[in-house]
């Protein structure tokens, strides 16, 4: 929509514009859950197993029961509640095994959290250890534990997934296109290498917490920090079988996401304890270790990608088999392993390709969405696979990128063809490598190294992603106008920093015609106020929801003009309208203000027209299709945002310590809506990436126990770590039906960051790392050419994880 | 114990347990939720406040030990209507996202420029290394205490 708008004919769209919910973040008016308190509020705490497999034999609440302020216990055993998002296997609180270490096996609310901790510690479980199943590979041996032998009995969503029972494999996702065996055979050379990274945490500043209140005639009330209202309300429903206006979730400021909070958390048991306590409100706010152990994590990955390329170096041929760690539960697990699957081959062009995603059940904490939904995983071993193949072949990885990527006429994985409108990655990646120079050393880099004796390597990322959602999947804005001809807009979507909000506030002032200070975006979201949105996720917010508050400022626009057409007695199409008043083209002096028509005009003699102003903007994801269930092909993919990182690094060979001295990513975001915002997402995002690929990872010990659940252990990037030079672009491809011409780009910038980083090392020194995260000591034993040490992997009990050793060489067969 | 202090200007007395941290205290005991607890352990600086001058994690200070203290709060920061100098530097350079970290990094910040009114980027790097920040990957943060302390331009978006 209003897609090919020149610049000089946009007042808001487009150029900077003030956040408006900063002033209550900078003054610590903002309120978050985790500040809340309400009347009679009760504190909950958890008794959490200390074991990664065990079957619970006894719970001894007595002594808990009797200690001072407690007003109620829960065990598993009280409650028979399943809840889940595509597959429902999960309890409340683990009934009869526990599947994970730190999962919750008893609860308690008290007067205070001291008094709730003291109850929960005194709570006494007898377990009987099982034997767990900890790493993924070994899970699909035919003689591994079940981590949920019921498989076959839980309900699930048919259209997309597939569960296998019988075996640890919650989801099988595969795509089949073209004929893989005769491209295999024309291939002149045939690359095969195996890629991995582990589970990492999101960590939002502000820990997952909720208050919930479960009222008389079973009336739920429910704060929490999370991303998506309708999506908490609806599930919570389902599981415990309540209409959906008993039930109303609020959230008010989100200290952090990142897709952690994506789905439902601890609404149900703060609700379940609120029960048991009379209908006092329960709050429960996780603490860093629960936020690790407790609470959702990223899945791991092993990924094999065998790559068959011709004489001149384009692909031919791609086999690819994606191996998910889903921990003890699905949850959004099973849908990364989907929508992984049908972008598995990054932007490039595969003619011939099989993909073969699978979810695996393992006995750690469970897996979710987070920020790029697999993409930042698997595009770590895409684009760390095509700078391998590259190199066996003897062709620069620049080029044979550039060779292979898709452009107009392309047919991607699943059979979408690539429309000039679609994006632009080429560019994405030509900008990104001349930024940095790439393919030679400037003149102060020679000098550099001449002076340091490290040396400097460049490489580039490329990337691509689509919201991961469901084909008809919908949101909607309702814009209010004030009795002073201001507006208010409420949407369900959440900004929990993302300037989602800012943005629409640009897009709905554009569209009226209004200055900026007239238009108010709602902070709070509110099932019972707000309308539906289905989850803040995917990066799909700012194109369905500005796709949507367009359509609702011109619904209000319209019947702005009808109101104001029968006091003028003028046709509409003979009105025009500035920031305060509608008025006749022909005669401007004669005009009617909004202010007099927003709650209803009254004539002078006392008669009333019209009546509030309200304008409702409904959009629904078009043209999408569910994907054939054997070959994968179908319509997935409402847009794709494009783009690259170009990385310099210097790394001293012998000690294999390294400096990120230059970052640049490149987008194509079809539209920067505002570019302070862009800018934003760009450098978090890509910070947060980095994270990932210089020191973040779960680190389990043969019994599957996390040793890292803390900061000091598994630290996150400071100031510090910032690299040297970091620098933004985008490309603006108009996308046809996003919001005057924009797609999303949020999760965008985290991805490829890892292989951009893997790239550059490589460059610089050889080294061919296959494991993320790159520690200073990865680098020194890949150049010793030394094993990985993989202790960021568990060594499940019954064999080891690593990939097979004929997977680690490239395997190459020159056929020519 | 009983405990005596100052905060925000404002004098406070109150009885309070041994085990009790200044964090919770200021949230819980005096109502002063802006500032935020994100770990409970010394490691992430969302709880730090101003105690007499230094910028400590208050999760690490017991409440009887700021008695006769000195506090400063994000919400001590502005005055009357107008953000002060830190807060509007930050409003222009969107160097707040989620805002969690927030109250926290202005804290830091203050402490920054009030040793060091041209701090170099290094030092500004240095000063809010114990405050993580997840959201903003602190370029922008960074860059609104430059512009706050030699004028520097807001960094930009190129279109290509
Ligand atoms: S809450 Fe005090 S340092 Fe994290
Ligand atoms: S703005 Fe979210 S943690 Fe800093």
């Amino acid at each position: 929509m209003f897609e090919n708008m020149d610049s000089a004919n946009l007042k808001f769209v487009g150029k900077e514009a003030d956040r408006p919910d900063l002033v209550e973040k900078l003054t610590g008016e903002a309120t978050f859950v985790s500040d809340m308190i309400l009347p009679g509020m009760l504190y909950a705490q958890l008794k959490k197993s200390p074991h990664a497999r065990a079957k619970i034999k006894k719970i001894d609440t007595g002594k808990a029961a009797k200690m001072p302020g407690v007003r109620a216990i829960l065990t598993g055993e009280e409650l028979d509640i399943h809840i889940g998002l595509y597959i429902v296997d999960k309890y409340i609180l683990a009934k009869g095994e526990v599947r994970h270490y730190g999962e919750a096996v008893a609860a308690v609310a008290a007067d205070s959290p001291e008094e709730a901790r003291a109850a929960a510690d005194a709570i006494e479980v007898d377990y009987e250890l099982l034997p767990p199943v900890l790493h993924h590979m070994d899970a699909l041996k035919p003689d591994a534990p079940l981590v949920h032998p019921e498989l076959g009995k839980y309900s699930y969503v048919k259209a997309a997934f597939s569960p296998q029972p019988g075996t640890n494999i919650a989801n099988i996702t595969k795509i089949r296109k073209g004929d893989i065996e005769k491209g295999f055979e024309e291939s002149a050379y045939i690359v095969e290498r195996e890629y991995s990274c582990p589970s990492v945490q999101h960590v939002p500043m502000e820990t997952h917490v909720a208050i919930a209140q479960w009222g008389f005639g079973d009336k739920v009330n429910i704060w929490t920090s999370a991303q998506s209202p309708f999506t908490v309300r609806n599930l919570f429903c389902m599981a415990f079988g309540l209409s959906h206006n008993q039930v109303r979730v609020q959230i008010p400021y989100v200290g952090g996401g990142f897709g952690g909070k994506a789905g439902i958390g601890v609404e149900p048991l703060c609700a379940v304890l609120s029960k048991k306590a009379g209908g006092r409100p329960v709050k429960f706010q996780a603490s860093r270790e629960e936020e690790f152990s407790l609470l959702p994590c990223r899945c791991a990955l092993n990924y094999r990608i065998k790559t068959g390329v011709s004489e001149e170096g384009k692909i031919l041929a791609q086999k690819m088999e994606m191996f998910w760690d889903s921990g003890a539960y699905a949850d959004y697990a099973v849908n990364v392993t989907r929508a992984s699957g049908y972008s598995a081959s990054g932007p490039y062009e595969i003619p011939n390709a099989t993909v073969d995603a699978y979810t695996i059940y393992t006995n750690k904490p469970y897996g979710t969405a987070y920020r790029g939904f697999g993409h930042v995983e698997f595009h770590w071993a895409i684009e760390r696979h095509m700078e391998l193949v590259a190199t066996a072949i003897g062709l620069d990885p620049l080029l044979f990128r550039l060779k292979n990527a898709l452009r107009p006429g392309s047919k991607t994985l699943t059979g979408e063809t690539i429309l000039p409108s679609t994006g632009n990655v080429v560019k994405c990646i030509e900008e990104a490598a001349r930024r940095i120079h790439y393919g030679e050393l400037t003149k102060e880099e020679k000098e550099r190294e001449a002076r340091t004796g490290w040396k400097i390597g460049k490489g580039v990322g490329a990337l691509q992603k689509a919201p991961a959602m469901p084909s008809f999947t919908a949101t909607a804005v309702v814009l209010k106008m004030n009795e002073n001809g201001t507006v208010i807009a409420n949407l369900a979507l959440t900004d929990y920093g993302q300037g989602t909000y800012t943005s629409l506030r640009q897009i709905i002032a554009e569209r009226l015609g209004f200055p900026l200070e007239k238009v108010k975006i709602a902070f709070e979201s509110d099932t019972d106020r707000d309308p539906y949105d289905w989850q803040t996720v995917a990066s799909k917010g700012l194109f369905l929801s500005g796709n949507a508050a367009i359509l609702a400022a011109e619904d209000l626009l319209e019947k702005a003009y009808a109101v104001a057409a029968e006091i003028l007695r003028a046709n509409p199409r003979d009105l025009a309208h500035d920031g305060d008043r509608i008025y006749l083209k022909h005669k401007p002096e004669e005009g009617v203000s909004f202010a007099s028509i927003a709650i209803g005009y009254a004539f002078p003699n006392g008669n009333g027209i019209g009546g509030p102003l309200i304008g409702v903007g409904r959009y629904i994801a078009q043209g999408l299709s569910n994907l054939d269930k054997e070959s994968g092909q179908g319509h997935p993919a409402v847009d794709w945002t494009y783009g690259a990182h170009g990385m310099v690094v210097e790394v001293n060979e012998e000690s294999g310590e390294y400096h990120v001295l230059h970052v640049v990513s490149v987008y194509d975001v079809g539209k920067a809506i505002n570019p302070d915002m862009v800018r934003g997402q760009a450098i978090g995002g890509m910070m947060q990436g980095l994270g990932t690929a210089i020191c973040e990872g779960y680190i389990y010990d043969k019994d599957g126990h996390l040793l890292n659940p803390n900061f000091t252990d598994n630290k996150i990037p400071t100031a510090k770590d910032l690299p040297m030079k970091v620098e933004c672009a985008v490309v603006e491809t108009p996308q046809i039906d996003g919001p005057y011409g924009a797609r999303g780009v949020a999760e965008h910038s985290m991805i490829s960051v890892a292989a951009a980083l893997g790239n550059a090392v490589q460059k610089a020194t050889g080294a061919e790392i296959t494991h993320m995260p790159i520690r200073f000591e990865d680098v020194w034993r890949a150049l010793q050419d030394k094993e990985p040490i993989d202790n960021w992997i568990t060594k499940s009990p019954i064999g080891s994880c690593r990939s097979a050793p004929e997977m680690r060489p490239g395997i190459i067969r020159n056929k020519g | 114990m009983r405990v005596k202090l100052v905060v925000n200007g404002q004098n406070y007395e109150r009885d309070c347990p041994e085990h009790k941290t200044l964090l919770k205290f200021i949230r819980e005991d005096l109502g002063l939720a802006g500032t935020k607890e994100g770990c409970g352990m010394g490691e992430c600086g969302a709880c730090t406040i101003i105690m007499n001058g230094r910028a400590v994690n208050s999760c690490m200070v017991l409440a009887v030990e700021a008695d006769g203290a000195n506090i400063q709060t994000i919400e001590g920061e502005a005055s009357g209507a107008s953000l002060s100098d830190i807060q509007k530097a930050f409003e222009k350079h969107h160097a707040v996202q989620c805002g969690f970290c927030t109250p926290g990094m202005v804290m830091s910040v203050k402490e920054l420029l009030s040793d060091n009114p041209k701090p170099s980027e290094a030092q500004i790097k240095e000063a809010i290394e114990g405050n993580f920040c997840r959201c903003t990957g602190y370029t922008q943060i960074i860059e609104a205490v430059q512009d706050l302390t030699g004028g520097k331009e807001k960094g930009g978006l190129d279109r290509v």
